[in-house]
């Protein structure tokens, strides 16, 4: 495995720590089709949310929040339609959140959660 | 706190209008956003800040961050609102008590580094603050020093956000080196009264007289005579003429210096009046002021308590020099842009300087003046009407004759000026009741209903004008004249003979009562 693969596991292993201490239902993990991947899907009382985890190790390239660009937002709209067509559920409210990982080396990671971007 | 409020100024024109800036973190992906009708070099300000509130050692907040500038309809143009949307974004943060930064007005340009650059117009933004009810402001280091002239309100004077900072939360101001003085756009040699003296210039005995009823009065001049007879040298010893300026009038001229971009940062008050000499090939915008979006100050609005020469100025493009005639019967400049309305003091004394002909040889003992007829009159009408009509002296320079030069030595700046401090003093006295300061602003109603010739004055102007030699509105332009003349010569009423030469200078004939002016003065001084 390669160590950004490696690292972006890690973080979204923090995420879900991070959602679960939040009192989100975590429903699953990794979840994938043709449109691409969700990272986290949960549940927040009545809203159904899809998580997207962001790990970096380092600000040199930017903050983790700021690689999340409107084509990326765009994508995630897609995905949760998909997997709402596909489990067959209606809750009463979607959200996408972002869940942004810093860990830096030799750090302590820290985890900034950034609720209804989309 | 997601949201906090810092104060700056806009200015439109030399009038400053506070501005609320307001910072608001949400919850989103990191994006900033400037409301508030900004223009290109204020939507900069975006990137400036981030960069300067990072390399300043602050956090930017990863969020969606929204910058309000009110009133929301005011197009805000300028650099100078930088320091006030960093204040506020950090105090929105949680890292700055917004309740000191509420009371303190701002302004600055922020450096990527987060260095503090100087801005234009800190004068008027200052006095704008000042009169809001601000009693502190942070500027500039640079602007320091213009900034200190307000009155009533405290200066803070930084380098660097840093040190902005620190005095928000009360901590000790760290030091920072000191910042380099940015090059000007006019050099301030433009401003600066020549300093040259009276007493170098032989002989011109009319034209001495004609600069010192000019300076005594504010009447607009005209000065022509062939190349090298001495226009110019008279011209800039007139500036040295005029009294210092009232305290007033001094803020007033620091201001537009200010924004024009004219005051030093060691700046004192613009005390001498401004003597501003544009070449005649300046752009109509130059001299009136303009520039698209929020106009600036043109050069009659550099030279307002002043004086505006401008030599040859028949070769000035005759549509430039009329824009003058709005401003030098209002004393004022109205200029209007898509973005706003701007209003600038122009009160200048206009001294205009021309050869008598385009080969500049009529009159000379030097040579035959080849120009034709033609030429001539086209010379001529090249200043036109209106504009001549409201000059109040015309004279002829000759070069000086050697006889003349030889006699005693000519007298000083300083006892004219002298002279003509006694003859400002008699006309605040005598208008002490009015508006009015010096008798070239009295409007024609009032001086003929409160301030009559005598008889014999009267009789002279009433025989120029029918003998068609006087027009209905030149007499009132004589009679201003004939006061000034009056009070130079330290009486109380014009006489007979001073009104007629008033109708000499202005007509542009040699000077026949000149020795008659003297006997006046020696009368009442005995």
């Amino acid at each position: 495995m390669r160590t950004k693969d490696a690292v972006g596991q890690y973080g979204e292993q923090l995420a879900a720590e991070h959602l679960a201490k939040a009192g989100f239902a975590i429903l699953e993990r990794n979840w994938r089709c043709e449109l691409g991947e969700i990272d986290i899907v949960a549940r927040d009382g009545q809203a159904l949310v899809v998580c997207e985890v962001k790990t970096r190790r380092g600000l040199n390239y930017g903050s983790p929040l700021e690689s999340i660009t409107y084509r990326k937002l765009a994508t995630l709209r897609r995905l949760l339609g998909r997997w709402l067509q596909e489990h067959e559920v209606r809750p009463a409210e979607v959200r996408i959140d972002i869940v942004a990982v810093l860990f830096p080396h030799g750090g302590v990671p820290t985890v900034d959660h950034v609720r209804g971007v989309a | 706190m997601p949201l906090a409020q810092a104060w700056s100024v806009a200015l439109v024109g030399l009038e400053g209008h506070l501005v609320e800036v307001e910072a608001d973190i949400a919850q989103g992906l990191p994006k900033t956003t400037l409301i508030g009708l900004p223009d290109a070099s204020l939507s900069e300000a975006r990137d400036r800040v981030r960069a300067a509130v990072v390399n300043s050692g602050q956090k930017f907040p990863d969020r969606k961050v929204t910058i309000g500038l009110s009133p929301a309809t005011l197009p805000k143009t300028g650099s100078h609102y930088d320091v006030a949307i960093a204040c506020a974004l950090l105090a929105a943060g949680g890292g700055v008590d917004n309740g000191r930064l509420r009371q303190t007005a701002m302004i600055g340009e922020l450096g990527l580094d987060g260095r503090i650059r100087e801005v234009r117009g800190a004068l008027a933004m200052t006095l704008a603050a000042s009169r809001s009810g601000f009693e502190r402001i942070v500027v500039p280091e640079l602007n320091a020093g213009e900034a200190r002239l307000v009155p009533g309100i405290d200066v803070y004077g930084v380098r660097s956000l840093r040190q902005v900072l620190a005095l928000l939360r009360g901590e000790e101001i760290p030091d920072e080196a000191p910042p380099r003085a940015e090059p000007r756009l006019m050099s301030e040699s433009l401003t600066r009264v020549p300093e040259v003296d009276l007493d170098d210039v032989l002989g011109q005995r009319e034209g001495r007289r004609a600069i010192e009823a000019s300076a005594a009065g504010g009447h607009h001049i005209y000065l022509h005579g062939p190349p090298g007879s001495g226009k110019t040298m008279l011209a800039e010893r007139l500036a040295g003429l005029m009294p210092d300026l009232s305290t007033d009038d001094s803020l007033e001229v620091s201001a537009v210096h200010s924004l024009a971009g004219l005051l030093t940062s060691d700046a004192e008050l613009v005390v001498r009046p401004p003597f501003i000499a544009p070449h005649h090939t300046a752009s109509l915008a130059s001299l009136v002021g303009g520039g698209s979006g929020m106009p600036r100050p043109g050069a009659i609005s550099c030279a307002h308590r002043g004086i505006l020469f401008i030599d040859e100025a028949p070769e000035m493009h005759p549509l430039t020099l009329d824009t003058l005639r709005q401003p030098l019967e209002s004393g004022f400049i109205e200029l209007h842009r898509a973005a706003a309305v701007a209003k600038f003091p122009a009160r200048f004394l206009l001294v205009l300087a021309a050869n008598p002909c385009p080969c500049g040889l009529t009159g000379s003992s030097n040579g035959v003046c080849t120009c034709t007829p033609q030429m001539l009159t086209r010379y001529r009408q090249r200043i036109s009407g209106p504009i001549k009509d409201r000059i109040d002296i015309q004279r002829q320079i000759e070069p000086a004759a050697r006889g003349e030069a030889d006699g005693e030595r000519p007298e000083s700046t300083a006892v004219v000026a002298a002279r003509v401090k006694a003859a400002r003093d008699r006309q605040a006295h005598r208008y002490r009741d009015t508006v009015w300061n010096i008798n070239s602003e009295i409007p024609g109603p009032i001086l003929r209903r409160e301030f009559p010739l005598d008889a014999g004055s009267q009789k002279v102007l009433e025989s120029l004008y029918s003998d068609g030699r006087l027009t209905a509105r030149g007499f009132d332009r004589v009679a201003r004249l004939a006061w000034t003349l009056a009070d130079l010569a330290g009486v109380g009423q014009p006489t007979a003979e001073l009104t007629h030469q008033a109708f000499q200078l202005r007509s542009g004939a040699p000077l026949t009562a000149l020795s008659d002016a003297r006997s006046v003065r020696g009368n009442s001084a005995a």
